[in-house]
């Protein structure tokens, strides 16, 4: 069965976007990848050495990802906006991840500045994926504006809790038409497959696989939860019940009655 | 309310009286806990918690994992003057030293800029003695102009400057401060610094709250360690630390640990320091503060500073020299102090990679509009991906 993930124009088909953060060596990463088989890689644009060989990231993205420079560093809309700007002129393609940070203590994401670089950066003709806190207001502001996904948190970036926002991310995925891809706080295979079988588009993983003790054994085994997480979201999984129901239903007589 | 009143409610606590008070137990529950006060973190640094210290590494080393990933950030320091108005007695550029001096050319800046980035490295921290005659913010302002063409982070460790100074070197394209206290206890501080400008304490101490209000993006503090009993500098240094976080959201704030080095002059140290020391600070402060950065210099020797790669620094100096010119010219000037890791770069590299480590050599592009302007005419770096 054909299921694909549309953003941006592009079809993509692993729902696993990886990031290359916090990796131990930058040689492992085309193998993180190619065992993750993502086909959407993020990036600092603020770690991209363009002018060493050996330390440019980007010589280890192979060449059929679509490359996710993020605006990592940004303190405000504008400082995004710019960043976004750095990376198109580098040659970065279009696709741009708004990270809005003005809080070092917790990294959590400025809402009301990242609908604004938003809504500059889609006036551009940048595909913009924003990365926010599970706002069910900011997420329709930000797809109003025209972000082409909407990136909610599950849990402070790094900290490998998990889907601690559930509840709020479960009224994103039922509200908001833009494809949501959850970000940040995915620690476990587990949790992305929890993620997935909620309805997710899509789940973005750094962490959880840069800091594993083998880091490509884990890229495989968030592929796998991934893959299984959307096929059970397809397979439409049974209603969670929280009273028993009796086995032979109350108002069964009812029917009985109409066909005598 | 300034640091200054935050020092003042604390500096005739009974720290030994706290200290002698507390058991393994109390250290233990700490341990348990994923947000300390700063009651516990002065706990930690007792003499009681040397005991715990193990458990303490485990949890420093997954925290700092855990926020930071297996990366360290690699710097070095330029030295661009060793002229300096001040008599510090712990220092070997102490204006009553007769040493030789020397401030750079903007055309020798430029020939040690050049040698420093063509060994990969691209965070860069500019330092000169305080001598605003020999090296005014004018001449700082020029080799800013010339290094932002090698480095994508240019910090400074120069004399203290008001807000507005600060605003300007921001704008000039500086994006980090270090600035040393060298020393919390007021009472001390008025000992060891002779004669000269820094004798004003309280004009260093809010130096770096300046630099945050004027937008400095990233602010590194620090005690030098032996000058005073380490315990109650360390406590301050936290403090001040946790002070700068809590009020400046959006400036990244550092700590660095530097201990008292061999220099030019006579001046012993007025308290040892022991390496056990050094690690005990350092497993207090990531505990204190997770997501603080550490930073280590080459005062620190190469076995020593690979062996607490794991207990929560996050960046390192590479490749140092402290004398001015020392990169490229015949006739440096004197340095400061002696440097201890005297590895090259490409050395610091492969060890990191050896021990699981990804030495960061970039984590910061200006946006300076003139920079964005550049990589516009560039263009096309990465195209080849497409
Ligand atoms: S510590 Fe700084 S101010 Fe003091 S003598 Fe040395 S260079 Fe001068």
């Amino acid at each position: 069965m054909e299921d694909s993930l549309l953003i941006g124009g592009r079809a993509l088909n692993n729902r696993l976007f990886i990031g290359t953060g916090k990796f131990p060596n930058k040689t492992i990463i085309p193998e993180v990848i190619k065992e993750s088989q993502s086909q959407v890689v993020t990036m600092a644009l603020r770690r991209v050495d363009f002018d060493s060989e050996q330390e440019n990231v980007l010589n280890y993205i192979p060449k059929s990802c679509i490359l996710l420079p993020n605006t990592s560093g940004a303190r405000n809309a504008d400082e995004a906006v710019r960043i976004a700007r750095i990376a198109r002129a580098a040659g970065c393609g279009n696709w741009i991840k708004i990270e809005v940070i003005s809080d070092n203590k917790y990294l959590l994401p400025d809402n009301y500045e990242t609908i604004k670089a938003t809504e500059i950066l889609v006036k551009e003709g940048f595909v913009v994926l924003p990365y926010m806190s599970p706002d069910l207001m900011v997420a329709k502001k930000l797809q109003d504006v025209g972000a082409a996904a909407v990136m909610p948190l599950g849990a402070p970036i790094g900290t490998n809790r998990g889907l601690k926002t559930k509840e709020l991310i479960r009224i994103l995925i039922e509200e908001i038409e833009v494809p949501i891809v959850v970000d940040a706080g995915i620690g476990k295979p587990s949790e992305a497959a929890e993620a997935m079988e909620m309805g997710a588009a899509a789940v973005l993983v750094n962490t959880a696989i840069a800091t594993a003790g083998d880091p490509v054994l884990m890229a495989g085994a968030f592929n796998l939860a991934v893959q299984a997480g959307r096929k059970a979201y397809l397979a439409k999984t049974g209603r969670t019940k929280y009273y028993a129901e009796a086995s032979s239903p109350l108002t069964g007589f009812l029917t009985y009655e109409e066909a005598i | 309310m300034s640091f200054y009143e935050c020092y003042n409610a604390y500096k005739d606590f009974d720290f030994n009286k706290f200290w002698r008070e507390l058991t393994p137990q109390d250290i233990a529950g700490i341990l348990t806990k994923d947000n300390i006060s700063v009651w516990e973190y002065l706990a930690l640094l007792s003499e009681t918690a040397e005991s715990l210290l193990e458990d303490m590494a485990k949890k420093a080393h997954k925290l700092t994992r855990q926020h930071f990933g297996p990366t360290i950030l690699l710097y070095t320091p330029l030295y661009l003057s060793n002229y300096c108005v001040n008599r510090c007695s712990y220092c070997g550029y102490n204006a009553a030293n007769k040493i030789r001096r020397k401030t750079l050319t903007i055309q020798e800046v430029e020939q040690e800029a050049q040698a420093i980035s063509s060994q990969g490295l691209r965070h860069i921290l500019i330092l000169t003695g305080e001598s605003k005659y020999h090296a005014p913010l004018d001449y700082i302002m020029d080799c800013i102009h010339v290094l932002r063409k090698y480095f994508s982070s240019i910090s400074i460790e120069i004399y203290p400057l008001d807000t507005e100074e600060y605003r300007q070197v921001i704008a000039a394209g500086v994006d980090g401060l270090t600035i040393y206290q060298e020393v919390y206890d007021e009472g001390v501080y008025d000992d060891i610094h002779l004669s000269g400008p820094k004798k004003n304490y309280r004009f260093r101490l809010e130096a770096p709250e300046r630099a945050c209000e004027a937008k400095m993006r990233s602010v590194n503090i620090g005690a030098l360690l032996g000058l005073n009993d380490w315990r109650k500098e360390a406590f301050f240094t936290g403090l001040h630390a946790k002070y700068l976080q809590d009020r400046y959201l959006d400036t990244e704030i550092s700590v660095s640990v530097p201990r008292l080095r061999p220099h030019a002059g006579s001046f012993q140290p007025n308290a040892k320091v022991t390496d056990k020391n050094v690690v005990q600070y350092m497993l207090a402060l990531r505990l204190f503060m997770p997501r603080l950065g550490i930073t280590v210099s080459t005062r620190e020797r190469a076995e020593f500073r690979d062996n607490i790669l794991r207990l929560g620094v996050t960046k390192m100096s590479a490749g140092s020299c402290t004398k001015v010119g020392g990169h490229t010219l015949e006739e440096a000037g004197e340095e400061q102090f002696a440097v201890s890791d005297t590895r090259s770069v490409e050395e610091i590299r492969v060890m990191l990679l050896q021990n699981g480590y990804d030495p960061v050599f970039k984590d910061w592009h200006p946006l300076t509009e003139d920079v964005i302007k550049g990589e516009e005419n560039a263009g096309g770096n990465c195209a080849e991906n497409f």
